[in-house]
């Protein structure tokens, strides 16, 4: 096998590695591989933090480490690379659709947008009845990532994955 | 060697004040608010851990005579005897008081939830300055923590500044307790802009961020939502110093009593 095809061959089991706080989005929907150096039967993975103080990040090194692991590599390093440093733009399409179906509202701007003033916050549709009658209740959720909205719709409460 | 000892003034602010704000687990006055402030603690926590490993990196290249002189801590002293490499952990955990060079005010105790905002307030708006320049740096480890960490600050900043003139602007009660706060951290500001010997050496290296020019900046914005929240700084100008020489308030002690004790207990534990 190639170089190359090994390479991409790596990236499709990747694509089986998840976040372990949002089971529906795999680590390249969310965009934090950063690289893939192959050496034989030795691979590095560089993966850059969502949040510095992620505690899914320890996680995701070891399943990643499992995954190639259980496919024959006998040596797998994972490198944390802090710069340039990681945003929700870089989430593909793909991932902002699955967080959508899963009942996570999606980030809904550009990081490099205008920046939200005092007091002024983002207006989220409702994952599940698209409503943009919606309210924030906490701008912090259970993770880093995410934040807390109710809609006034369909009544339902809902987390939205933060643009950052 | 000033390298070290400035990542560390920098890595012990965020580990102190990360531990500090985390106290209120459990405890905040909504659960919202608990949330939310206990994410930021997280923020610190996780930039501490990167800044404490860029600082075991340094420590670990050290010639071994030199290692010895840095720290008074009879653990770490016994791990350098011992000729062990140290990691982020050992930095945090085996530290003795006198060895932490965070600012005085993130020590300060959380008295109540006035106080904790317009001490998150005062650090967070210096803090944003701080790494804002600091990305600039040719030390480049720091340069790209500076980057990372910038974006957590500056909705620390935001949020703190929201509290700030929420509570200010608020009823008598509340307005009447921000100002006492205001009043009391005030004393502890002067210190964030006082040059050490580290500080001066990086900026000359191009290494480091010239806190003399950061500070007009931080007046602009704490003098902007002072007044938006209708609170005004006190007269005295009379200022604490020595967190980062390394000579503390009681305060740190508690801290560390509590945030070491595992480590201390029981050394080299995991989970």
């Amino acid at each position: 096998m190639s170089i190359e095809s090994s390479i991409s061959k790596i990236y499709e089991w990747l694509q089986q590695v998840t976040d372990p706080e949002v089971p529906v989005l795999t680590i390249l929907d969310l965009g934090i591989v950063r690289e893939v150096e192959l050496n034989g039967d030795e691979v590095t993975i560089v993966i850059t933090p969502t949040y510095s103080g992620c505690p899914a990040m320890d996680v995701i090194g070891i399943n990643i480490r499992m995954a190639l692991m259980s496919r024959g590599f006998k040596k797998v390093n994972i490198e944390q690379q802090l710069s340039p440093a990681w945003t929700t733009d870089w989430m593909s399409e793909e991932g902002k659709r699955k967080l959508k179906e899963y009942g996570i509202a999606p980030p809904v701007r550009k990081t490099s947008d205008n920046p939200l003033g005092l007091f002024e916050d983002d207006n989220i549709p409702c994952p599940r009845c698209s409503s943009e009658h919606t309210q924030l209740v906490s701008r912090f959720g259970p993770t880093s990532c995410k934040s807390l909205y109710k809609c006034l719709d369909c009544k339902e409460p809902f987390e939205h994955f933060k643009c950052h | 060697m000033n390298q070290l000892t400035y990542t560390l003034q920098i890595a012990d602010n965020a580990l102190i004040l990360g531990h500090r704000i985390s106290e209120w687990c459990g405890h905040g006055p909504i659960l919202e608010q608990d949330i939310a402030i206990t994410n930021t603690s997280l923020d610190h926590l996780g930039q501490a851990r990167s800044l404490y490993q860029h600082a075991a990196d340094m420590f670990n290249a050290l010639p071994a005579e030199e290692k010895k002189t840095l720290f008074v801590s009879a653990a770490l002293q016994a791990k350098i005897a011992k000729d062990e490499k140290i990691d982020e952990d050992d930095l945090a955990y085996l530290r003795d008081g006198w060895d932490f060079r965070n600012v005085l005010l993130t020590e300060q105790p959380n008295k109540d939830w006035g106080y904790t905002v317009v001490r998150s307030f005062f650090y967070d708006a210096y803090n944003f300055y701080f790494y804002t320049e600091l990305q600039k740096s040719k030390d480049t480890v720091l340069a790209a923590i500076a980057e990372k960490s910038l974006k957590e600050v500056t909705y620390h900043l935001r949020w703190s500044s929201e509290w700030m003139i929420r509570l200010g602007d608020g009823t008598a009660e509340s307005k009447a307790r921000m100002q006492e706060a205001v009043n009391h951290n005030w004393a502890y500001t002067g210190e964030l802009f006082e040059m050490t010997t580290a500080d001066k050496e990086m900026l000359a290296a191009g290494m480091g961020v010239d806190l003399n020019a950061i500070k007009t900046q931080w007046q602009k914005r704490v003098d902007a939502v002072l007044e938006e929240a209708t609170l005004s700084i006190p007269a005295n100008a009379w200022m604490h110093s020595g967190g980062k020489e390394g000579r503390h308030s009681e305060h740190l002690g508690y801290i560390l009593t509590e945030l070491q004790f595992m480590q201390r207990a029981y050394p080299d534990m995991e989970w």
